[in-house]
């Protein structure tokens, strides 16, 4: 038996190693294409197939049966939808990331930055709600930039503050991060009590993001297939800013620093260049852009608290975690994943939806301890 | 006789004595003490937290092992005892088999967790404890039918450790605060202030319970004070200090690890227990939320990491500020908003501002006194004691340098 294994091995050995090596290589890809895949071939099984062996023809399809009756539109937008939440996730995950990454300072109070975000991005958009309301693409893109640029702004201040304050006194002891970061995010969601008052806030989002954008029956395959606008919008931003970021990293100084910071700090500071500068600039870049992540959620749930940060930050611990703490192309991936996750587990069962989070997290961590893409430190 | 009670481990610190003595006198008479039904919630609070936030400092101030499930734990032995009083209905055995239950429970978690991230760093234990206790309040939330989710489940407690229970008899309280309120604001009328202050006390099985509480926190704080003080906590204090090294002596830090942490579970759970019995209600929200777990870290470092002590002050102050600063910051901020200028920072001061007023002195304490209240109070005490002894020394040599 065995040898007959290993003959087998021996005609089909280049495909399996070619497939092991894809599997180590691109784990990203790999989990990726696992779960869109199975998703795909649960929308493609036909629905007459399955039921016919236990059922009747008319017979209705038992609760735990129904998960194959997805179709293929219904697989496009769910998708879709978890492209968009991952999305979301990865604007928020990607500064706490890289924080981590470049000088390995772990940052519990990022949630309170993206909750900030959020209600500086709702303040401006209830503020201009007569914008939003007008209907024109002018005023509407007017009104978006504007509370994204708001939220970036005051949160990238507080970032400042923050990493001044707050982080500065306690680098390199972990646990007193922990500590303090935990203390500011308290203090973070206060201001937001004392500012905003108690109770939650509602954003009024803009007419034209409003609705969805349903595919024309004729269409080949995604034909009636139905999708939210602020959906759309939400992948097109969050693909726009993963590839300035990659091209930032990847092509320019400040990518190169950041990069050779993560490998080697010592080594980027013995060249001359002042990594603590480097650091706050990406600690204020991050802060920021958990104040647009916040501001773009609070939009798509059209309603903010204080609290939301804090729940949020769970996925965003899924998300750098599973991803390799450090990596912005593990945090990308594990974005996404967690976004897909959650709607086709929240299709299927939406009590699951939050345990299937975790749960992903838990699964990739027994594979790979270190994460998707782990981030070698010399 | 004290010395083998708290197992050689004393206060050291003359104020700290005095606190420590207060609060357990404050607990153990405090039915008699202080009236009202307010008081004496928070009273029982404070007994289940002592357990609790000791046996979490078990983990972050004698291991440096900061997890955030511990409170999972905690709702492990509140839903299991109120499940199992549920099905089996209000009678004892109920109760002990929620408790090994939950217990057992505990001990299998506590060891998949440690088996899944103890040999990783310090901060990945945090963050995949932080991610799995929320999957487990999710998961209660959800599994309604059962938990009864986000309403919470009444927890119907044995008819003898319940209010309707009545014994015959009566006894006289003496309402403390109430007695130095009336002394401070109306000093001559003493006689007829010291008269009102007396208060019926109804013996019922709301207080048995409540005694119970208090002698097995006692108890368990004592076990936890036993513990670290042994062989086995001084290999904890190793492990905090220099796990390389510990290693190299020749002790299996995981296995210390994770003992640890399944021992402190355990006592979570049986935190949890009682808190069921206590309260008589269990929400997720008072549970298991991720507040209350920042609450019961922000217990262990303002009363100071890594003497179980603090755990105790930590947990009577918080607890007390939880209950009673609300309405000392409403003073404060009805006050301001009638000052001129100062109304514009009043809404700094209002009644539910008290966690950001917690806040900043949690953050200053991180800085400023990293070993919370009781490491201060020793510090300074050890301060003292030496100047005391340089004094002597330097006295001595000046008679001698005279003789």
């Amino acid at each position: 038996m065995s040898a007959n294994i290993s003959t087998m091995n021996g005609s089909s050995g280049g495909l399996r190693q070619r497939f092991a090596a894809f599997r180590d290589g691109y784990p990203h890809f790999f989990v990726l294409g696992l779960m869109v895949g199975v998703m795909l071939l649960l929308a493609l099984v036909p629905y007459r197939t399955v039921a016919g062996p236990w059922l009747q023809a008319g017979e209705e399809v038992p609760a735990l049966l129904q998960l194959f009756r997805l179709g293929f539109t219904t697989w496009f937008t769910l998708t879709v939808s978890g492209m968009a939440m991952g999305l979301m996730i990865f604007i928020m995950s990607s500064g706490m990331t890289l924080t981590f990454g470049l000088m390995s300072v772990l940052n519990l109070g990022h949630g309170g930055f993206i909750s900030f975000g959020a209600f500086c991005g709702a303040t401006v958009v209830a503020y201009l709600s007569h914008w939003g309301g007008s209907g024109s693409l002018m005023l509407t893109t007017g009104v978006l930039i504007l509370a994204f640029f708001y939220a970036m702004l005051i949160t990238g201040a507080l970032g400042i503050f923050f990493e001044r304050v707050v982080i500065r006194p306690v680098y390199g002891d972990h646990l007193k991060q922990i500590l303090v970061t935990i203390g500011g995010a308290i203090i973070l969601m206060e201001l937001i009590h004392v500012i905003w008052g108690p109770t939650d806030l509602p954003v009024p989002r803009p007419d034209l993001l409003r609705g969805a954008v349903i595919f024309h029956d004729g269409v080949p395959l995604i034909g009636g297939a139905a999708i939210e606008i602020y959906r759309l919008m939400a992948v097109v931003v969050g693909l726009i800013l993963y590839a300035l970021m990659q091209l930032t990293i990847s092509r320019t100084k400040v990518g190169v620093l950041i990069r050779a910071g993560v490998e080697s700090t010592e080594m980027v500071e013995v060249q001359g260049y002042r990594i603590r500068m480097l650091f706050l600039a990406v600690f204020v870049v991050g802060s920021a852009l958990a104040g647009l992540g916040g501001a773009m959620w609070g939009m798509y749930e059209q309603i903010v608290n204080a609290h939301m940060g804090e729940h949020l930050m769970i996925m965003v611990i899924v998300v750098i975690i599973t991803g390799g703490l450090g990596s912005i192309t593990g945090c990308f991936y594990a974005a996404i994943l967690v976004g897909l996750i959650n709607l086709y587990v929240g299709y299927l069962e939406p009590r699951l939806a939050g345990i299937a989070t975790v749960g992903l997290m838990v699964a990739v961590l027994m594979w790979r301890p270190q994460g998707l893409i782990p981030v070698l430190r010399h | 006789m004290m010395h083998s009670i708290l197992s050689g481990d004393f206060p050291r610190s003359r104020v700290l004595t005095g606190l420590l003595i207060a609060i357990f006198i404050g607990l153990a008479l405090g039915p008699f003490l202080f009236g009202g039904t307010v008081a004496f919630r928070t009273m029982g609070l404070i007994c289940v937290f002592i357990i609790v936030v000791a046996s979490y400092d078990l983990m972050l101030g004698y291991t440096h092992v900061v997890s955030f499930a511990h409170l999972m734990f905690f709702g492990f032995g509140a839903y299991g005892v109120a499940m199992a009083l549920d099905a089996m209905g209000s009678n004892f055995t109920a109760i002990f088999v929620g408790l090994g239950a939950s217990l057992a429970l505990s001990v299998v978690v506590a060891l998949l967790l440690g088996l899944l991230s103890l040999r990783v760093k310090a901060i990945f234990f945090a963050l995949v404890t932080l991610a799995i206790a929320f999957a487990f309040m999710v998961l209660v939330n959800q599994l309604y039918f059962i938990t009864g989710g986000e309403d919470g489940m009444r927890v119907a407690v044995p008819r003898e450790l319940g209010p309707a229970f009545r014994m015959d008899d009566t006894w006289t309280g003496f309402s403390l605060v109430g007695w130095l309120w009336g002394v401070i604001t109306n000093p001559l009328a003493v006689a007829e202030v010291t008269r009102e202050a007396f208060f019926d006390v109804r013996m019922n099985g709301r207080l048995l319970m409540y005694y119970v509480t208090f002698v097995l926190a006692t108890g368990l704080f004592l076990f936890m004070l036993r513990l670290v003080n042994s062989p086995f906590g001084k290999v904890l204090l190793a492990i905090r200090e220099n796990e390389f090294r510990a290693e190299a002596l020749g002790y299996r830090t995981v296995y210390y690890r994770t003992a640890v942490v399944v021992i402190a579970s355990m006592l979570a759970t049986v935190g949890g227990v009682l808190f069921a019995l206590v309260t008589r209600y269990i929400t997720p929200e008072s549970t298991l939320d991720f507040e209350l777990a920042v609450f019961v870290l922000l217990m262990c470092v303002i009363g100071g990491m890594g003497t179980l002590y603090g755990s105790v002050v930590g947990a009577t102050v918080f607890l007390i500020a939880q209950n009673y600063l609300q309405d000392l910051l409403g003073g404060v901020s009805d006050w301001m908003e009638a000052m001129p200028l100062l109304h514009y920072v009043a809404g700094l001061f209002g009644a539910d501002r008290w966690l950001l007023w917690f806040g900043v002195l949690f953050v200053l304490s991180v800085y400023f006194f990293p070993t919370g209240i009781v490491g201060q109070l020793r510090t300074w005490a050890a301060e003292r004691e030496r100047r005391r002894q340089g004094k002597a020394v330097a006295e001595g040599e000046t008679a001698e340098q005279t003789g």
